[in-house]
Order: C-alpha cells, then structure tokens, then sequence
C-alpha cells in the first residue's frame, strides 16, 4: 500500500495547484492542463523532460544510498558544483586538443570533485561527530562561491563581451546526443546504468544490507557487526560522486559552457525525488521523470501564464509535506481520542 | 575605524542569528528539530517587506513575519509532531516550501527600495546619560532582542514553564506521565521559533538591507541552526555565538573595504566555513555533546507508546 502514498500526494498537489492558479486571477482548470502537459508537446520537448530527469535520478539514486542508512548528505549542490570545477577544468585544458579520452577524463575528474567534497562532511562526521547535514549543507555556499570565483575570474572568457561565462566547450568535451533533433545525450545512459547498478547492488549484495539496517536500526547494526563509519563514508561518497558525475553532464550537456550557477537547485530537488521515490531505485526513475516535469512546468508558468517559476519549488515541497503526511495514514489507523497518561488510566480503575 | 564601529556592526549583523537561534534553541529544548529555520525566515523576510512597503509601518511587516512564521511553524507541528513524520525530512521540506513560497511572493517586490521614515530609532532611550547614544544608533528590533535573551534565558533557567519544556525534551514519556500535555507544550515551542525565525527574516528585509532579493537569507537560518549546536543549548552562549558570527560577517566586509589582497568570494565563504569549524570544535568533544543536547531531540512522541 505504499506505493499509493506518492500518488496521493501527487493529486492533493494537483487540488492545492488549482486553489493557486485560482487564487492569481487564471482559470484552474485549464491553467492545471496547460501546466501538466504542454511540456510534453513535441519530440523536442520530449527530450528536454529526459535531460533534466537524468541529473535528477542520478543524484536521487546516489544520495538514497546514506539516506537510506540515516547518512543525511544535503550537500549534494555543491557537490555537483564540484563535478562542474573539476571536469569543467580538464574540459578547458585539454577539450581543445579533441583526445577521445577527454570525456571520460571529465567525468572520473568530475566524481572525484564530488567524492571530494562529500568527503569533508564524511569525515568532520566520523572522527569529529560533526552534524553532516549542517557541515555539507555550508560546504554548499563554498562551492558556488569557488564557481562564481572561477567564472568572474580565471575561467572568463575573453571574448565573452564580459559576461560571467567560460569560453564555449570544445565538441571534445560534449555529450553525443542520442535522439535526433532534440538534446538528450548519453547522460540519461549513465542515469539508468546508474539506477540499474545501485539496484543490485543495495537489494542483492551484503553492503546494501548492512546499509539498509545500519538505518533501521543503529544498535541492530551495531550488533551485526556493521560499522557505523563505514556506513557514512559508503553514503557520503556514493551521493558525491553521482552529484559530481550529474555536474560534468550539466556542462557536457545542456550549458556546454560554464557559467556561475550552474544547477538550478538540482541538489535539492534531488533530496525530494529520493524521498519521492521511497528511496528504491525504480521508484526514483519515476519520481525524477515528475520533478524534471515541474521544472519544465514552471517555465511554462513563467512564460505563458506569468506567474513565478518559483512555483515549482512550491509544488516539490508540497508534494514532500503531503507524501509525509500519507504515509503516516496509510502506515497507522488513524483514532481520534484524547491521549490519557497511563497513570491516570490506572487511578481511574 | 574605531572599535565601537565595529562592535555595532556586529551587534547589526548578529541580531537575525539571535532570533533565529534562540527560537530555534526553545523548539529543540522540547524536543523539536526543525532544520526549516531557512524557509521560515526567507517567507518571513518577504511578507514583512510587503507589509512594511503597503502599510509605511514596519512594526505591522514584524508582526506579519511572525505570523507566517508561526503558520509554517505550524505546519512542521501537523506533520512531526501529530504525524509523527520524520523530522529531519519534513524540515527539509519546510526549506524547500518556505524558500519557494518566499520567492514567488515576493517576485513583484525584487528590486524595490523600502523608504520608511527613521524616526528617533531609540525613542524616549536615546535621552538616558551614558547609553542614550548606543540606542539612537540602532533599531529597536536590536535591543528588543537583548529583552529576548533575558526572557528566554529566565524562562528556560528560572521559571516552572521552562522547567516542564526541559521535561518534555528530556524525557517525554516521564512528561508524559507526570500529566503534562507533550504534543502541546511541543507545538507551542516549535510555533515560538517560527515566529522568532519570521522576526529574523523580517530583520534582514527591512532594517538590514530594506530591500528584498532572492537569495537574501543565503544560509542564515542553517547558520541559526548551527549555533544551536555551538552554544550547546544554553541561551547565554548563543548570544555569544550570534555576535562573534555577526562580527565575522562583518569582518569581512572591512577587510574587503581595507583592501586585503583575497578574492571576495573567499571573503564571503568565511561565514561558512567558520560555521563548519565551530561545530567540529563542540561537536568532537562526545561527552559535553551528550551532556548538553536534549535527550529526546528529533525523536518522535507518541503517547500509546
């Protein structure tokens, strides 16, 4: 029955969004229709829904592994901005020189940036007993503050008429496109090789056990035998170099060229699609395809109905809120009587 | 510059880490971690910039903040504390909403100044001998939140409310059966931070910078949150912590104006970075983390049991 609980929230969502496009002045029930679905329209529109679900479902795919442990990395932005420093220095220095290795130099670069990043918080966790969530959390203003410092400096490009932006990728350093006539690339490949391999390796090997109950239950895991520190290192680094790998894709991909933010909040939309996905890999495929549509949405927000495309934020964190809350409906019967302390149950008796 | 500039410079840029720190820090006393501080204070920041510019006042933009702080306060209650959702989550959640809800109200008013007239800031204070000219110079909301400070240092310290608050975030269950309402008493201190978290954000749109743009908050409400932890759940240390990460903010302003040879965004990620290296510096000492964190903190009550 759990599976009903993101589809419940997806259509109390959809009441909520028609409450919305009411409240500014806009028909709701077209505006709801022409939100959803004209994204959808063309081949080439098509193609953009799979673009920006793969950063999505990788990054999701990545952090569920701690999620799923009780490892909170919330810093998966700036380790995406990590992926983007690191493969975007190998694609300025050697993409010229149109080597066949360039790529996949930009992406191993690109995973070491993020595992690099998610470092820092996996260890401050295990040998200091820092918070992770707060210190990957501030390490994500870092990363963009050293992108922006890269982009406003050394990486400008010179004959870019001053505009904070790189010079434009060599072809070297670009993803293939794989359908014609739109821009999805091979990214989406490396986003289900990802989905595929993280599902065999939580559901049919012993170290997506141990993580499974190192969450459940810390004691339990402690007992088993299952170190608690490996279980961060595994969860930290895992959401890092997925996080790193989606940030060479944002600059292989769509941008092909780097620019100072260069994620529209992947890394956190990422943490709801986890969520969204039940943590399971498939689940994350779909809850990705979801949240890629309301990225889109929100341009057509923004565009044809002039509203904010903030309005996707809303709607993400709605859906968390009432997933949460459907959840609990569905996992307990629900009574409504008044909490009496045990004690004065036995006096009354 | 001389060394009161500095210090009330500090005191300017500390005052929203207080407020949302010590809202912060009552919520979680009961037991409560609401990580969406963030989301409260950027929806707070905007509400309160729209109702300072519509209605010219900008007591009604604080009171409006603390409202809406309060409602999304609130909310967290529905979920983590009646539903018994995860907290972590759903303050996640929290983040995300209040951030998006924020932006989208606040889309009209991007790049419009508030013009409010400034008044005697101090009042009647700024006649006393002495201190007079330390109150002309700065907002009320400033030294409103020294008024703050006391009330929830002698709450929590010194009166019965704050001793059965402890109770509830020590030990629920005991609360519990002792008779003591937990889920409200965890309600009402989770609503108090939201609504310091909406003065907070209020702080920083109207008197701080009296304009609003996305992106003003930038981490503050973590950075709140954070000295939470670094003042080990005690009020006193959180105005310490409040004031020493305002003058760091600050800090590196005048560096920048004095013409230190770093790039600025270095400058500007020290905030940040120091915010990690003080919770290392609490956090690594396991026995004082044990003794000082509330034991229930983040742990769901539910009274069947």
């Amino acid at each position: 029955m759990l599976w009903l609980s993101p589809l419940l929230a997806i259509a109390l969502t959809s009441v909520v969004a028609l409450v919305i496009f009411a409240a500014a002045g806009r028909d709701p029930f077209s505006s709801l229709v022409r939100f959803l679905f004209s994204p959808l329209g063309d081949l080439y529109s098509f193609g953009e829904l799979l673009i920006k679900a793969a950063p999505l479902i990788l990054i999701a795919v990545g952090l569920s592994v701690g999620f799923r442990a009780g490892v909170w990395n919330i810093g998966a932005e700036g380790q995406l901005v990590l992926g983007v420093i690191f493969g975007g220095w190998v694609a300025l220095n050697y993409g010229p020189s149109g080597a066949p290795w360039v790529l996949p130099a930009m992406l191993l670069a690109g995973a070491i940036g993020g595992a690099f990043w998610a470092a820092g918080p996996a260890f401050l966790k295990t040998r200091f007993n820092a918070n992770e969530i707060l210190t990957s959390l501030m390490l994500n203003y870092v990363a963009a503050l050293w992108l922006s410092y890269l982009v406003f400096g050394p990486w400008r490009d010179p004959m870019g008429f001053n505009f904070p932006q790189s010079e434009p990728l060599a072809p070297a350093a670009l993803f293939p496109i794989i359908i014609e006539g739109t821009r999805a690339n091979i990214g989406i490949i490396v986003a289900l090789l990802t989905v595929a391999l993280s599902w065999v390796v939580l559901s049919r090997r012993l170290v997506g056990f141990e993580l499974k109950v190192t969450g459940l239950s810390a004691p339990a895991a402690r007992y088993a035998g299952f170190s608690a520190r490996r279980a961060v290192w595994i969860g930290m680094l895992t959401g890092g170099v997925a996080a790193g790998i989606a940030g060479v894709g944002e600059i292989a991909g769509p941008l092909a060229q780097i620019f100072p933010t260069a994620s529209p909040g992947y890394g956190y939309a990422a943490i709801i699609v986890a969520f969204l996905g039940r943590l399971h890999p498939v689940g994350i495929v779909f809850s990705g395809l979801l949240m890629s549509l309301l990225y889109l949405s929100g341009d057509v927000a923004q565009m044809s109905l002039g509203l904010p495309s903030a309005i996707t934020g809303l709607f993400q964190g709605m859906l968390l809120f009432f997933m949460l809350a459907a959840d609990v409906l569905i996992r307990y019967r629900v009574r409504w009587r008044r909490a009496v302390p045990a004690l004065a149950l036995e006096a009354a008796r | 510059m001389s060394l009161l500039t500095i210090l009330l410079a500090a005191l300017v840029a500390g005052t929203p880490l207080l407020y949302a720190a010590l809202g912060e820090l009552v919520t979680e006393r009961a037991g409560v971690l609401n990580m969406g501080v963030e989301g409260m204070m950027v929806t707070g920041a905007v509400v309160a910039f729209a109702v300072a510019l519509a209605t010219g006042n900008i007591w009604l933009g604080v009171l409006a903040a603390m409202i809406v702080g309060a409602l999304l306060a609130f909310l967290f209650g529905v979920l983590a504390i009646t539903l018994m959702a995860n907290q972590v989550v759903v303050g996640l959640a929290l983040t995300t909403f209040g951030i998006a809800l924020g932006t989208y109200l606040g889309k009209p008013f991007v790049g419009t100044a508030l013009v409010l007239p400034r008044g005697s800031a101090g009042g009647g204070l700024a006649q006393l001998p002495v201190v007079g000219p330390l109150f002309a110079a700065i907002h009320p909301l400033v030294w409103l939140s020294w008024v703050l400070f006391a009330g929830v240092w002698y709450f929590l310290a010194r009166s019965r409310p704050g001793l059965v608050l402890r109770a509830v975030g020590e030990s629920p269950s005991s609360a519990h059966a002792i008779g003591y309402p937990v889920a409200r008493i965890r309600y009402l201190a989770t609503i108090f931070g939201g609504a310091m978290a909406g003065v907070a954000g209020a702080y920083i749109s109207t008197v701080y910078t009296s304009l609003w743009t996305e992106g003003l908050i930038a981490g503050r409400g973590w950075i709140a949150v954070a000295l939470v932890v670094f003042a080990t759940w005690r009020p006193e240390r959180c105005l310490l912590g409040a004031y020493l990460f305002g003058g760091a903010t600050m800090g590196q302003l005048f560096a920048q104006s004095a013409g230190v040879g770093l790039p600025s965004e270095l400058m500007s990620a020290l905030p940040y970075l120091a915010t990690i290296l003080v919770l290392v510096l609490i956090s690594r000492d396991a026995a004082l983390m044990r003794l000082s964190v509330p034991a229930s903190l983040g742990k769901p009550f539910n009274a069947e049991g």
